[in-house]
């Protein structure tokens, strides 16, 4: 997919963010975000991808003006967040990542209180249809499960029909009805040209909604393009250049695949009998491992072959280890 | 989702109305700031405590003041000094710790940052907590006057305006007071620190015991707090119809320096 040049409705330029003085750094500050770039445009999903502390929430807060950046340009549909007024925060849509409901309100009231701050709003009734919000409308917010507080929060952010959508881990604690309506949801108001930017640290919530990654490590962005194109993120130095991929199957527990296959294509049993060959296989390599079985008279109980994930890919762009 | 419903045309997948183009205004400032007021307003009165302690134990107070010796000895009746204190009373009552209470919890839960997202706005928000401020204390005023007049209250007609005028002043340094508290500690912490102060100012801060009644180490302190200037105050409009120039110099006071500390310290997150 191509990014247009014109018109993005947020662009983040070299951001920086501070915060502190905090105490257990010795009452120095802490660099949440340093350097980040980014760009999402109408009509599409953007998703900034990362570990939890990466700088995500931090990043998009600074877009929505709730967080004061340290350096850096931020333009939300033209405007600056941190000097704009009613109406940028009329176009604007947002879904927080604790929900932001006050915790006694019940969903109705709530909603056409809110709709009440727009002048042509979305009419409640619809959302409250549309978010399957009426099987639960006289429980109050702090009385709702995870999934029905996330369905109430995205209505809440729909309400005033806007242009950009900010949504903060929008999968969290959604059972899966709720994931399946939000998710058609989001890919319906991208189709009507809605500019999506959400936060994820699911590699699935992107695989799935994403067109465009940006793949967040430490507060900097240090890899983006749509799914496909970071599936073919070069590899690991050694790995070549081409897709890689894990061929799955399980046989017999024990077996010594040494000479099989070529360097670089890595089999290992994670449970006895139960094998996974990774790396850059070639056709040449599925026939060589297909011979061999046949050879020996070895029939696998089970065979797949997957492509690489984009799990694979976050993890070798910013490292296995826990942080 | 059928294949009819897809070949319908303009309505998007799953939808079941047409689509509408994308993009808002906002509703009037005015019309926000209202808004925001009366939702507030609606909320503080749904809460149980809150109610208790703007109505109830303001009304209580009062009539243990009529019914004890306390404040004999001021040249009138025991109900004509008490109910200006008790107007004082519910001023605290909302304005400070109902009203911190209600924002330091609000900031717990994200609500603030949530609405500052929209076209409310953190200006918007401010001043309908002030309106919904206004609001309660209009009803406490009615509630107490309703209860008062019958129990024999008579006051000095002259007094309404700069009675009232000073009731606003209050509240106004009360709501700075309590938004700086909510804003700046734990909302654990503002319920312990607006729920102790407004007993302690309630019974020693000269609100509604006046300072002469108090030890005498505390008379000096008492007229400079908000709730001394705001007691001494609505005492002296409602007994002798006039105005005290020292309680609105003491509250001007403290809505600026506390109002300037909450804009400064405030922490929305």
């Amino acid at each position: 997919m191509v990014r247009s040049p014109q018109s993005p409705v947020l662009s983040i330029s070299g951001l920086v963010k501070d915060v502190g003085p905090l105490p257990t750094l010795d009452g120095k500050m802490l660099r949440v975000v340093s350097g980040l770039s980014l760009v999402a445009e109408r009509g599409q999903v953007t998703a900034l991808l990362g570990a939890n502390g990466a700088g995500k929430t931090t990043t998009i807060e600074c877009a929505q003006g709730l967080q004061k950046r340290t350096h850096g340009s931020i333009s939300l549909l033209g405007e600056d967040p941190d000097t704009a007024g009613a109406g940028l925060r009329s176009r604007i849509g947002v879904m927080l990542q604790d929900g932001g409901l006050p915790p006694s309100a019940r969903p109705i009231p709530l909603l056409r209180h809110i709709a009440g701050m727009y002048k042509d709003p979305w009419p409640v009734g619809e959302l409250i249809e549309r978010l399957g919000i009426d099987a639960f409308s006289r429980t109050s917010v702090r009385r709702l499960s995870g999934g029905q507080k996330q369905r109430l929060a995205l209505a809440a952010a729909l309400v005033g029909n806007p242009e950009v959508l900010f949504l903060d881990e929008p999968s969290a604690g959604l059972d899966p009805q709720s994931r399946h309506l939000v998710f058609g949801l989001i890919s319906e108001l991208r189709n009507r040209g809605m500019g999506i930017i959400l936060t994820t640290h699911l590699m699935d919530d992107a695989q799935r909604l994403a067109d465009y990654v940006y793949i967040i490590d430490a507060g900097r962005n240090v890899a983006e393009g749509t799914v496909a194109q970071l599936l073919e993120h070069p590899l690991p130095p050694g790995a070549g250049e081409q897709h890689i991929r894990t061929l799955l199957f399980e046989a017999d527990p024990g077996l010594d695949f040494t000479g099989v296959l070529p360097d670089g294509v890595d089999v290992t049993e994670a449970r006895a009998g139960s094998y996974a060959a990774t790396g850059a296989l070639t056709p040449a390599d599925l026939a060589a491992i297909t011979a061999w079985w046949a050879a020996r008279g070895i029939m696998p109980r089970s065979l797949s072959l997957e492509a690489r994930s984009l799990e694979d890919v976050f993890l070798d762009i910013s490292g296995r280890e826990i942080r | 989702m059928t294949r009819d419903s897809a070949a319908l045309g303009s309505a998007p997948a799953g939808s079941t109305h047409p689509a509408r183009p994308l993009g808002g205004a906002p509703a009037s400032l005015l019309r926000r700031i209202v808004l925001q007021g009366r939702y507030e307003t609606i909320t503080m009165l749904r809460n149980g405590e809150q109610l208790i302690l703007a109505i109830v134990l303001p009304l209580l107070a009062m009539v243990g003041l009529t019914v004890t010796p306390l404040l004999d000895g001021f040249g009138a009746s025991r109900i004509n000094v008490a109910v200006p204190g008790i107007l004082a009373l519910c001023a605290m009552s909302t304005a400070f710790t109902g009203q911190g209470i209600s924002t330091g919890f609000d900031r717990r839960y994200g609500v603030l940052r949530f609405l500052s997202t929209t076209p409310l706005g953190r200006t918007g928000l401010i001043a309908g907590k002030v309106l919904a401020v206004l609001a309660v204390l209009a009803l406490q005023v009615l509630v107490v006057t309703a209860v008062a007049l019958p129990l024999g209250w008579q006051p000095d007609p002259q007094g309404w305006a700069p009675g009232l005028g000073l009731l606003v002043l209050g509240a106004a340094a009360f709501t700075a007071l309590g938004l700086l508290v909510a804003g700046t500690v734990r909302p654990e912490a503002t319920l312990a620190i607006t729920n102790l102060l407004w007993i302690l100012l309630g019974a020693l801060g000269g609100i509604v015991i006046p300072a002469e009644r108090l030890p005498a180490a505390l008379q000096a302190v008492v007229h400079f707090l908000p709730s001394g200037a705001l007691g001494a105050g609505m005492r002296e409009a409602f007994l002798a119809g006039s105005v005290n120039p020292a309680s609105v110099l003491v509250l001007l006071l403290w809505t600026a320096i506390a109002g300037g500390a909450a804009t400064r310290w405030f922490k929305w997150n």
